[in-house]
């Protein structure tokens, strides 16, 4: 029977595909019977290897048009359309073994020369999979292997995905199928965000009649619920000839896919352990068309092609870490019979002492081993600040548990794409935490286990009575198994999972200690959570003030006064906007618990200087610090505000001199990712590059995100892009300029938006700032905004213009007013640059425009 | 250098001319009445062919500025003055060896209604159904840019709202209607629009002659030429009233009915056929309330030119011009 009538070249440009690519092979099977193929095909003069894309059910080639046209012009890259879909013949309906064998018949038709590359997605990777452990490819040069939104095999504690369960059901199968194009239209609605029409178009191309969609119900009629089906043997067996596979494999996922979700992509890797893995949290089933498939396998390629010297695999990418380590968890086992206060909780005022947390950390610990926590599974703990909290993380610590600290400061939403992100195996937490982590399904199958001192909603333990466990400890992890991954602010996208070791994690406590001179005398006072979780490794008695932990500008110098009276506080740690509230509200000009404090520090965002100077009034006798440095590498640098005042005003943010063990290399904008090169000189901006013992080890299921994030120089050596671009200066204090995202390409060259928020803050009557830019990169004009509650949204006053522009070194195109700048979650100071550009744009175009945060 | 201005009766012309003369070329004019430069003039319609080639006989180089510009009238004139005419010029550059040829035209070639952000130079667009003056610019270019060849390296040059002293089209109409009370912004006045100081128009032109060179990278290109300072048009507007000594606060008409009134007026003009061109077009409507900003570099990389004169520097000289009692110039 015949395919459907080619697409008009028309028609195919509208959807983004060069008429040149679409071609109609005839190719002959063993039996020697012919069948005529559609393919995409674009090849340069000698490509350096050769890409076999194969679709699923029900789409076509065009499902990789975006790889032909990124890839094309150095790969040669062929997508098929698998017979009876697509453009290709109809025929009789073909098993999964006879589709495998297509493939042969297809790839040995297309004469490819040099390696080959397997890509498949939804059942066209268990066909490529199929192909990749046969015969054929053993023959042939197979470089690697590239799997999206597929399976192989029902992952083990999962049934098959109910909605093609559904549609496997005997008459249904035709009906969705075959008879209708529930089927068709089912799958484009499987994207996250509806896809544009000509895609939608495209998809629905060769589908639009019945006689076109017959291979449609075939596909879905061959997936093999029981073990009994014709084509269960076939495919079982390749699932586990898949675990043999040794070429390089790259599984990129759409997360948001309801048949092939990220269940599929772990049972993948537990068959492929080498695989690299890139998740995209907001993409669904259409990954290749729905998100940058195409530049993460043209990075990848490029690695395995090898236009960028690998960086050694393994645990040896690990920084050289000082030559001692002490685990994290040795400062509480050096006081297990202390009974001095190792923790208040601020909001009840509950202690507990070293001995008593000593007890019921390795309590937890063994009891969690006894529970059946195996080495390395994933624990989010979803614990409020407080004792349990430090509990249950040096517990998990101790058990060789990997915790998974997402904090509430990611906005629900955010918290619960990074949890069912992580793919965590248990989960602990408050009933409450665990009823919404089970009903907003952030981790269906983990086991639970409630904080407190009863099993609620199906727990199987809880804390409490793991903490008087009589099990025997398990071993200690090794100090390069993984320790913990922690969520980045999510300012920009959704939020990162970071990785840390044990060995990364001791190195950077260390280097807290050693750079704030922090000894068994000094009691904390943490007013950001996660730096609270520190106290105890550090060996001293810390606390955290009552306060809203999602709105860290609630604090106030009450509770910050009664914290330290709690604890005898001599050092004090908040977020900027933590400290600006409690300035603000404070009362008494001299509080005798604050005037003892010795050190105040403040980090997350940039601090202002009034902040700082406030504070100081605030705390007589404390110095003040401001640690720069990341969720990935902190701290990187230091500066006191008496070495700010040394600085004096300058081109940005003065963050301070690099802590000793960083290195900080400022290399020239724009760099390509991958490769660090030499570093600009004094005074010239740049894009700041770190490297310590205690950067983290990388990005969680982001394999593109970094690699491009960790490039290696000459000696093989890791950095880590900071994302900011800054200077250093003559006496080597680093400068802050704003994040490389936000720098304004200006035909005159690249503007830094701080130095020009600095100088237009300095005007009267000006407060909160964004300097961004509009229009394309290259030809980027300046736009100043103004936070203004009290102006219309839209173009300053004339008059305002006009200071702005005397105050600015740049021509200023336009200055405009906003009444709320879009600020981050966590620290309600780092301003989305990138939605206020979108705002100014549209502002300045000349259209309607109305803010969307 | 020998070189042919025609329309010199235009302000950037007459600039160019100026502009030639001080660095040494020796300038011939061509253009229907006597113009205020001093320099070698012929009085004659582009239109007329035998008149064109006389007038080219003689010059190394060739800038095409003359031009009927405008929103009313015939198309035949239009076409015949704006295509037949850079027709005749063409021919007669071929004919006579010329070696360099810049034709003037306009960024509304490419003009869809669209806004136009960091823009390039698009290739020209005809079919349009009014706005002849558009229409056979576009048309103009093409026959201009299709002339290019390694004898007679030609470029095309997109002045974008020119302005400055003694300029009447923008300067002008924006301080009487300021006077009369009568100035409105399209919108609220905040999109942004580039604009080119006359100086910056003529420097151009004198650049494109430069660079016109047989295998340079500018032969058979159009380059779109604006200040690379996109101001809101709200900005600009105050700016250059405050020049003129006026106090304005305007008023503000919506996108879409400036444009219908723009389109109104337009015909209801057009009927009347007083030879004056109406005071609000549906073109003007739309230049002055959606983003019409552009890529510097081309121009900078190609031609290497730059604006000699900023915009502040620019309305600076208005002030002092409008200060001296707006001297014919």
């Amino acid at each position: 029977m015949s395919a459907p009538a080619l697409p008009s070249a028309d028609e195919l440009r509208r959807w983004g595909v060069d008429a040149g690519w679409s071609q109609l092979i005839s190719v002959g099977a063993g039996n020697g019977a012919t069948a005529t193929w559609h393919v995409l095909d674009r090849s340069p003069v000698r490509p350096v290897a050769t890409l076999v894309c194969v679709h699923g059910n029900p789409t076509w080639s065009y499902l990789w048009h975006h790889l032909v046209a990124r890839l094309g012009d150095r790969y040669r890259v062929i997508a098929v359309d698998q017979l009876g879909m697509g453009f290709s013949d109809r025929g009789p309906q073909r098993r999964y073994a006879e589709r495998v064998a297509d493939l042969a018949d297809v790839i040995a038709a297309l004469h490819i020369e040099g390696p080959i590359i397997a890509v498949g997605h939804d059942w066209g990777g268990a066909i490529s999979l199929g192909w990749a452990v046969g015969e054929q490819a053993r023959r042939a040069d197979l470089a690697g292997i590239v799997l999206c939104n597929t399976g192989i095999a029902v992952p083990a504690g999962r049934s098959a995905p109910r909605l093609i369960r559904l549609a496997a059901t005997g008459p249904i199968t035709s009906l969705v199928g075959h008879r209708t194009r529930i089927f068709v239209d089912g799958t484009i609605g499987l994207s996250f965000k509806r896809l544009p029409r000509p895609v939608r178009e495209a998809l629905r191309a060769p589908y639009r009649h019945a006689a076109g969609r017959r291979a449609i119900a075939h596909f879905v009629d061959d997936v093999p619920f029981t073990a009994s089906h014709p084509s269960a043997a076939a495919i079982n067996d390749v699932a586990e000839r898949v675990r043999s596979l040794t070429a390089p494999t790259l599984l990129t996922w759409g997360a948001a896919d309801p048949v092939f979700d990220d269940s599929f992509a772990l049972d993948l890797a537990e068959r492929i352990p080498h695989a690299d893995r890139h998740r995209f949290p907001i993409s669904g089933h259409l990954s290749p068309l729905e998100s940058d498939v195409a530049g993460v396998v043209d990075a990848w390629l490029a690695d395995q092609f090898g236009r960028r010297p690998a960086a050694p695999p393994g645990k040896a990418r690990v920084a050289a870490g000082p030559p001692s380590y002490t685990p994290g968890w040795a400062a509480i086992e050096a006081r297990a019979n202390h009974p001095e206060t190792a923790f208040v909780d601020g909001k009840s005022g509950a202690r507990i002492s070293f001995a008593e947390l000593h007890h019921r950390v390795m309590g937890a610990a063994a009891g969690l081993g006894a529970l059946g926590v195996q080495p390395g599974q994933r624990i989010a703990l979803l614990v409020p600040p407080g004792i349990d909290l430090v509990t249950a993380v040096y517990a998990c610590w101790r058990a060789g548990a990997v915790t998974v600290i997402a904090d509430r400061g990611l906005g629900l939403r955010g918290l619960g794409r990074a949890v069912r992100g992580a793919h965590v195996d248990w989960v602990i937490g408050p009933p409450r935490a665990l009823a919404a982590a089970r009903s907003l399904r952030w981790a269906p199958r983990a086991r639970t286990i409630a904080v407190g001192r009863r099993r609620a909603l199906g727990a199987v333990a809880c804390l409490h009575e793991l903490a008087s466990s009589t099990a025997s400890l398990p071993p200690p992890p090794d100090p390069d198994d993984l320790a913990a991954v922690l969520y980045t602010s999510g300012a920009t996208g959704p939020a990162k999972g970071v990785r840390y070791r044990h060995r990364q994690l001791a190195a950077q406590r260390d280097a807290l200690a050693s750079t704030y001179g922090i000894t068994a005398d000094d009691r904390l006072v943490a007013a950001f959570a996660p730096f609270a979780l520190y106290g105890p490794a550090l060996g001293i008695t810390s606390t955290i003030p009552a306060v809203d932990v999602t709105k860290p500008g609630t604090l106030t110098a009450e509770a910050l006064i009664a914290a330290c009276a709690a604890v005898d506080a001599t050092i004090v740690f908040a977020a900027p906007a933590a400290l600006a509230n409690a300035t603000r509200t404070a009362t008494t000009a001299a509080d005798p618990w604050l005037a003892r404090v010795r050190l105040v520090l403040s980090a997350g965002a940039p601090v202002p200087i009034a902040t700082l100077r406030a504070t100081a009034r605030l705390c007589p006798a404390a110095e003040l610090h401001t640690p720069y440095g990341m969720t990935e590498c902190l701290p990187v640098a230091d500066s006191s505000l008496v070495e700010i005042d040394v600085a004096g005003p300058g081109r940005g943010v003065c963050v301070g001199r690099p802590v000793p063990g960083v290195d900080v290399r400022v290399v020239p904008l724009g760099f390509d990712a991958g490769v660090v090169v030499a570093a600009v000189g004094v005074a010239v901006t740049g894009e700041v590059l770190v490297r310590a013992p205690w950067l983290s080890d990388g990005y969680d299921q982001l394999w593109r995100t970094e690699r491009d994030a960790r490039p290696v120089d000459a000696t093989s050596a890791t950095w880590h892009r900071s994302g900011d671009v800054g200077h250093l200066d003559a006496d080597g204090r680093l400068w802050i300029e704003g994040r490389s995202v936000h720098v304004i390409h200006a035909v005159a060259g690249p503007i830094t938006p701080v130095p020009v928020e600095v100088a237009v803050e300095s005007l009267d009557a000006v407060e909160r700032v964004a300097a961004v830019g509009v229009g394309p990169v290259g030809c980027q004009q300046l736009v100043v905004v103004i936070e203004d509650r009290e102006a219309a949204d839209g173009l300053a006053s004339d008059a305002l213009a006009g200071r702005v522009r005397a105050a600015v070194d740049h021509p200023v195109a336009a200055v405009l007013t906003l009444g709320a700048l879009p600020v981050d979650i966590r620290h309600n100071t780092k301003i989305d640059r990138t939605a206020v550009a979108k705002w100014a744009s549209a502002v300045l175009s000349g259209s309607k425009a109305r803010r969307k945060w | 250098m020998k070189v042919l201005v025609t329309g010199a009766t235009s302000l950037i012309a007459r600039r160019t001319v100026e502009a030639l003369l001080a660095r040494g070329d020796e300038v011939r004019v061509l253009q229907r009445h006597e113009a205020a430069v001093d320099c070698e003039h012929v009085l004659a319609d582009v239109r007329d062919a035998d008149a064109v080639m006389g007038a080219v006989a003689g010059c190394d180089a060739v800038v095409h500025a003359a031009a009927k510009v405008g929103v009313i009238g015939d198309w035949d004139d239009y076409r015949s003055i704006n295509v037949d005419g850079t027709a005749n010029v063409v021919g007669a550059a071929r004919a006579h060896g010329v070696s360099r040829l810049v034709h003037v035209s306009t960024p509304s070639v490419a003009h869809a209604g669209r806004s136009l952000v960091g823009a390039g130079a698009e290739p020209p667009v005809t079919g349009r159904r009014r706005a002849w003056y558009a229409e056979s610019k576009a048309l103009a270019e093409r026959v201009a840019l299709a002339a290019a060849s390694e004898a007679l390296p030609v470029v095309a040059i997109r002045p974008h709202l020119v302005w400055g002293p003694g300029d009447t089209q923008l300067v002008g109409r924006i301080v009487e209607r300021a006077r009369a009370g009568r100035l409105a912004l399209v919108g609220d006045g905040a999109a942004l629009i580039d604009t080119t100081y006359i100086d910056g128009a003529a420097s151009a032109l004198v650049a494109a002659l430069d660079a016109a060179v047989p295998g340079a990278s500018c032969v058979g290109r159009a380059y779109v030429i604006a200040n690379g300072e996109p101001r809101p048009i709200r900005d600009l507007v105050l700016g250059i009233c405050r020049a003129a000594g006026v106090e304005v606060e305007p008023r503000r008409v919506p996108l879409r009915v400036a444009v219908g009134a723009g389109a109104l007026v337009e015909r209801v003009w057009s009927l009347r056929s007083s030879g004056t061109e109406p005071p609000l077009t549906r073109f003007l409507a739309e230049q002055l309330g959606t983003a019409h900003w552009f890529d510097s570099r081309p121009a900078r990389d190609d031609l290497g030119w730059s604006p000699p004169v900023t915009i502040d520097q620019g309305l600076a000289h208005l002030a002092d011009w409008f200060a001296a009692g707006s001297p014919s110039l």
